[in-house]
């Protein structure tokens, strides 16, 4: 068969994915009683039907996109770093902690910003590298390493904004006190997204997309995550490469936090990684860990958020919907996949 | 029971296993199956056994056309396969691995099972402790419980597929004669093999395949010519390369201790000169790919030392042994040697970057790929992945990826699963390397091989180490008693002679 | 504290391990045939809601448990789908199954959130429960708990005493010497994969319906225990006894930290509530440290005598898996 027809081939395995996706949701929404074409009507409405909406879609294009790059080396390792949601919610209180310790010294509230987006870059690192070593050095699988350090790290969050951060007064769960203004990143207009939130997610992808496709380095992941053993042959540490990809997908994953907090809550949140580092992993695997797809995928999974939003208001339906949506696109595609590789063959 | 093939075929990919064989196989009969690697047979007897399907064809038995597709209908009809690499379960132990597959009660009680086993191997000599767990047999044990379980399941048809590969001498003569009696007793025995004096010592009839074809049948007396004719299609004479030995020591050996459970391999001496080629030889398993591996640092030496070109390297790692230009070619090319999923021109990048640049050049390395891929015959391109190359060109790769200049290559078991011309071919450019002053350490079960390539030989018998012999002084008669762990007196004298020296 | 007091709080540890104890005794199962189920976090949730659902509508708990197992073995079936006939990678299926389903649960279960479902009683057993300390322990349950504990005891006897558990343990360690006894290698992979699918399929309902009774949407307290028993299962070595052990071990450091909660004020309770995760991570790195490699270099370089003990030490402690859990079955 020639690659062109393969490729078609491949397009419609995948938009069969997407047919069989809706359809199940659809059925999920017969079953409740619901209208399925209110529901998805009131889904696009709910993301695009006003110019606040599309940036709130912004808002949540951020963390996903820096994530899904974090996640994209770790995978390209053949890593698979459930740690990730722990990794944010690290960044997020150690840039917490920075804004915290400089907010009533008369230090620049720019160079606290900074130091506080690096201390969360660094605190992700920290939290990213344990589950490495404890891989690498102590034989625990990552998923289960990171299993567990997700769980520390929200028992550590709560822990603060209960105790040592706690509000006066009120030990609430709407978060700690929101810092003063001048340590929030500067907004877009009125929107409520920040420009330099989206310029550091333009240049996170463009540099991860170098970086696996056109680098050394790049390659040498790719070759540990294919054959461990192989590419340790060829001279390649894998060891030190692993650990390397859990220290990138660290950093990105603290600047998420980090970002979270000085640039969207301005103030450290029970629930600070929103579960984007778990939607992160499944926007990568739908896109077979292609660099150049993030951003679209990330804006869809995102308007599907943002979307369902209003759910719970207009139908009295759970907006956890939209996450139905998402595994079940995702779920989909990779039994598709499947079903393609048994038609085709392999080759 | 006679079994009828008529017009078999089997393809894997683009390499076309079997090709339109047809075969008839007396029943009471020893019947040999002889080919070189590659040639099919293990396909035909995987189809005959049910473990594989056939595309097309179909088999007779006692002239009724049989239905079997899977082993289950195999043993049903009493066909019974013993496979190359042995389909047993290594951590559990012998009884379970034999009543594994029988058909009875649902609650075990192993108490009677053991003393079926045990009357049933008194039977036939052998002498398993049926509570011994599989992963601490040797190779020939684990056959003999192989056919001891097959037997029992009441098969009249046994197949196996080369037998005698890593088995001692002693286990050989008593594999041959438990054959004999049973063909005795009107069962038919299949055996596939590539050793012509096996063959010729133990079959009532032969059928040689050549590169997936039935070349034609012979019955004794055989004459070696011949057959050796019918496997490779043509008199292949090889010619025994010079030696390019030098003074220069490149690795040194003191008093090296090994272990890996559950060998142990003591007081190594061994000084490899530039150019040298040494053979690891002895039944896989008994240590060889445990020194090798410490000679590279995959394997820490418990005491003793390695020394690389006057520089002591006894405990570190491999990535260091690299930098002293010491290489390692694995058996499991795919596992070990190369990375599945990237192509030949990535590999040769991902080895290539010596001037530490942060992006790739792509143009630079592909072409550079296609030089090597022309020098090397490699058949395939540049972006072509490396698990869709065949064995062959697998190996060719891994090779034209070691570096130029090298101090010393390790190699484990270089040849196998090659083609004999690709394996000519290997040996060519080794032999090369050779005389630019790289020493060899290599591992084959090919004695034919040992003997050919190397200055000295290293014999191993279940972890001891015989001193070095000069091949030229040393027959295959002789390699092959060492193998079988007979005449180690002398070696085991000459040891404890050494000692004084310490 | 008094005595009394401690018993009714360790028979409260065997209750709450019970659950654990039959979702981990199943997954050990599946995993044991050599398919790995990551979904469980997802499917636990999913059938705690079904299961109370239809305990809710129908009045009947038996049927609730029914539900809850339908569901588990339907996921388990995508998860038995996708990797043995799809062979697509086990992981990433049973990953999105774990999320999937729980937003799944979580949306379909909004309208019955705070319902009041039937809830199953505790139910002495007469006489056994009159023994003292061991009749408080274990005879004055659930009839789930004491299925829990019958199912280990039959587990281990299934796995190691019959035909079929050698046969199972086989399909785990070397598929193909199984196909090659005659075995079915797909049909044995998706039946355990089904059964284990199911058994923790109840351990949904046994929550929603006893142990942390009530359907409460995303407080309910389910998520996270489907996580701790695929940890429990490697901790346990794929040995029903020890893979119960951990179950118990870590409902009783839950118990410990809720007891030292009213005693230890000055460590916030959400910190004591984690305490059993890094000691999970700790437990995970004891019975995994053995098979590194560093370790092993390590000990090359002790003398003879320390080495061998220490050998022997690592040797009882670590759990290896089953040699193809993960891996596909390809026949040629």
């Amino acid at each position: 068969m020639n690659p062109a027809n393969k490729r078609t081939l491949s397009i419609v395995f995948q938009l069969g994915g997407l047919v069989l996706a809706i359809l199940f949701v659809t059925l999920i929404l017969l079953l409740t009683g619901a209208n399925p074409l209110d529901v998805f009507k009131n889904l696009i409405v709910g993301a695009f039907g006003s110019t606040n909406r599309v940036a709130s879609i912004l808002v949540v294009w951020v963390p996903l996109t820096l994530v899904t790059c974090g996640l994209l080396v770790t995978f390209t390792t053949g890593l698979w770093n459930i740690g990730i949601e722990g990794q944010i919610t690290i960044g997020a209180i150690f840039s917490t902690g920075i804004i915290r310790i400089f907010m009533d010294t008369s230090v620049s509230p720019i160079l606290v910003i900074i130091l506080s987006v690096i201390a969360g870059i660094a605190g992700g690192a920290i939290w990213a590298v344990l589950v490495g070593l404890l891989k690498t050095y102590g034989g625990v699988n990552e998923i289960f390493g990171g299993l567990g350090l997700n769980f520390i790290a929200t028992a550590l969050n709560i822990g603060l904004i209960f105790g040592a951060w706690s509000r006066e007064g009120v030990a609430s769960m709407s978060g700690t006190q929101p810092f003063p203004e001048v340590y929030w990143l500067p907004n877009f207009r009125s929107y409520n997204f920040s420009w330099v939130s989206i310029a550091i997610s333009v240049i996170g992808i463009v540099i991860i997309f170098l970086l696996l496709t056109g680098t050394h380095f790049g390659l040498r992941l790719k070759a540990v995550g294919k054959g461990m053993k192989s590419a340790h042959r060829l001279g390649i540490p894998p060891k030190k490469h692993m650990l390397l990809a859990f220290l990138i997908c660290g950093c990105f994953a603290g600047l998420t936090g980090a970002l979270q907090v000085v640039g969207v809550y301005h103030r450290l949140i029970p629930s600070i990684s929103s579960g984007y580092g778990f939607l992160g992993l499944m926007v990568a695997m739908l896109i077979s860990y292609k660099a150049i797809w993030i951003a679209p995928i990330a804006f869809f999974f995102a308007a599907l958020n943002i979307g369902g939003i209003q759910l719970p208001i207009v139908l009295q339906l759970d907006s956890t919907l939209s996450g139905v949506l998402q595994g079940s696109l995702v779920l989909f595609i990779l039994l598709m996949q499947g079903v393609k590789q048994r038609v085709l063959g392999k080759s | 029971m006679d079994i009828e093939f008529s017009e078999i075929n089997k393809s894997f990919g683009q390499v076309h296993a079997n090709a339109d064989i047809s075969l008839k196989i007396p029943g009471g009969e020893i019947f040999g199956i002889l080919g070189e690697n590659g040639a099919g047979k293990s396909t035909l007897m995987k189809v005959l056994s049910g473990y594989i399907n056939p595309d097309s064809g179909e088999i007779s038995l006692g002239g009724e056309v049989s239905h079997i597709s899977s082993p289950a209908d195999a043993i049903g009809y009493g066909i019974g396969m013993l496979h190359q690499d042995p389909l047993d379960f290594p951590p559990m132990q012998v009884i379970e691995n034999f009543v594994l597959g029988q058909k009875g009660r649902m609650i075990l009680t192993y108490k009677e099972r053991i003393k079926e086993f045990q009357t049933f191997q008194n039977k036939f000599g052998f002498s398993l402790d049926p509570r011994a767990y599989v992963e601490s047999l040797t190779v020939g044990e684990r056959q003999q419980l192989e056919i001891l379980r097959l037997l029992w399941l009441g098969v009249r048809v046994l197949i196996l597929d080369e037998p005698t590969t890593g088995i001692s001498a002693q286990q050989k003569d008593k594999l041959f004669r438990a054959l004999q009696l049973l063909a005795g007793e009107g069962k038919t025995i299949i055996f596939v093999s590539h050793k012509l004096e096996d063959v010729e010592s133990l079959c009532d009839e032969v059928v040689v395949l050549r590169k997936g074809r039935k070349v034609g049948k012979v019955s004794p007396p055989y004459k070696t010519d011949q057959l050796i004719e019918m496997m490779f299609g043509k008199q292949i004479t090889l010619l025994t390369p010079e030696p390019a030995v030098k003074e220069r020591v490149t690795l040194e050996l003191k008093d090296l201790v090994v272990e890996k459970y559950p060998l142990r391999i003591e007081d190594v001496n061994l000084q490899l000169k530039a150019g040298e080629v040494v053979g690891l030889s002895g039944m896989e398993g008994s240590g060889q790919d445990i020194l090798l591996r410490a000679c590279v640092g995959l394997l820490r030496p418990v005491a003793g030392q390695v020394i690389i070109n006057g520089k002591d390297l006894s405990h570190k790692t491999y990535l260091e042994f690299m930098q002293n230009k010491v290489s390692y070619l694995p058996a499991s090319r795919m596992e070990e040697g190369l990375v599945p999923g990237i192509s030949i021109a990535e590999h040769f990048t991902l080895t290539g970057n010596t001037d530490r640049k942060l992006f790739i050049d792509k143009e630079q390395f592909r072409q550079k790929t296609q030089e090597k891929i022309d020098e090397y015959h490699v058949i395939g391109r540049p972006e072509t992945p490396v698990e869709s190359l065949s064995g062959g060109n697998q190996q060719r790769v891994a090779l034209s990826l070691l570096k130029e200049s090298l101090n010393i290559l390790l190699l484990e078991h270089p040849t196998r699963g090659l083609d004999i011309e690709s394996a000519i071919y290997m040996w060519e450019k080794l032999k090369e390397r050779c005389k630019k002053e790289t020493s060899i350490i290599f591992i084959s079960a090919d004695l034919e091989e040992i003997l050919r390539y190397s200055d000295r030989v290293l014999v191993f018998f279940s972890g001891y180490v015989s001193k070095p012999l000069d091949s030229r002084h040393t027959s295959l008669e002789q390699l092959g008693q060492l193998i079988g762990g007979k005449g180690w007196e002398d070696e085991l004298v000459a040891k404890e002679s050494y000692e004084p020296s310490k | 504290m008094t005595g009394d007091m401690i018993l009714l709080g360790l028979a409260g540890v065997i209750e709450a391990g019970a659950p654990i104890v039959i979702a981990a005794i199943g997954e050990t199962l599946t995993e044991r045939a050599g398919v790995i189920n990551l979904s469980l976090n997802g499917t636990i949730i999913l059938s705690g809601m079904v299961g109370f659902w239809a305990a809710l509508e129908t009045g009947s708990i038996a049927l609730g448990f029914l539900a809850g197992m339908v569901v588990g073995a339907f996921v388990a079936a995508i998860v038995a789908f996708s990797s043995i006939t799809l062979k697509q990678s086990q992981v990433a299926v049973g990953f999105v199954l774990a999320v999937m389903c729980k937003d799944l649960a979580y949306f379909l279960g909004n309208p019955i959130m705070g319902a009041q479902a039937p809830i199953l009683y505790a139910a002495p057993v007469p006489f056994l429960s009159e023994i003292p300390i061991i009749g408080t322990l274990i005879f004055k349950q659930s009839i789930m708990t004491y299925i829990s504990i019958i199912l280990i005891i039959f587990a281990w006897f299934w796995v190691s005493k019959t035909r079929q558990g050698l046969i199972l343990r086989g399909v785990g360690e070397k598929p193909a010497a199984a196909f090659n006894r005659g075995t079915n290698v797909v049909s044995t992979r998706y039946l355990y994969t089904i059964i284990g699918g199911a058994l923790v399929g109840a351990a949904g309902p046994f929550y929603t319906l006893s142990v942390k009774a009530g359907w409460k949407g995303t407080i309910t307290g389910l998520d996270g225990i489907g996580w701790i028993v695929l940890a429990l299962t490697i901790f346990g070595g794929w040995e029903p006894f020890r893979v119960a052990f951990g179950a118990y071990f870590f409902a009783f450091l839950q118990w410990l930290g809720l007891v030292l909660q009213s005693t230890l004020i000055f460590i916030p309770s959400q910190v004591l509530q984690v305490a059993p995760f890094p000691l999970m991570i700790l437990a995970l790195l004891l019975v995994n440290l053995g098979n590194t490699d560093w370790v092993e270099r390590f000990l090359a370089t002790l003398p003879e005598k320390s080495r061998t003990r220490v050998k022997k030490l690592i040797r009882a402690t670590r759990s290896q898996p089953p040699a193809a859990l993960g891996t596909p079955f390809e026949r040629d």
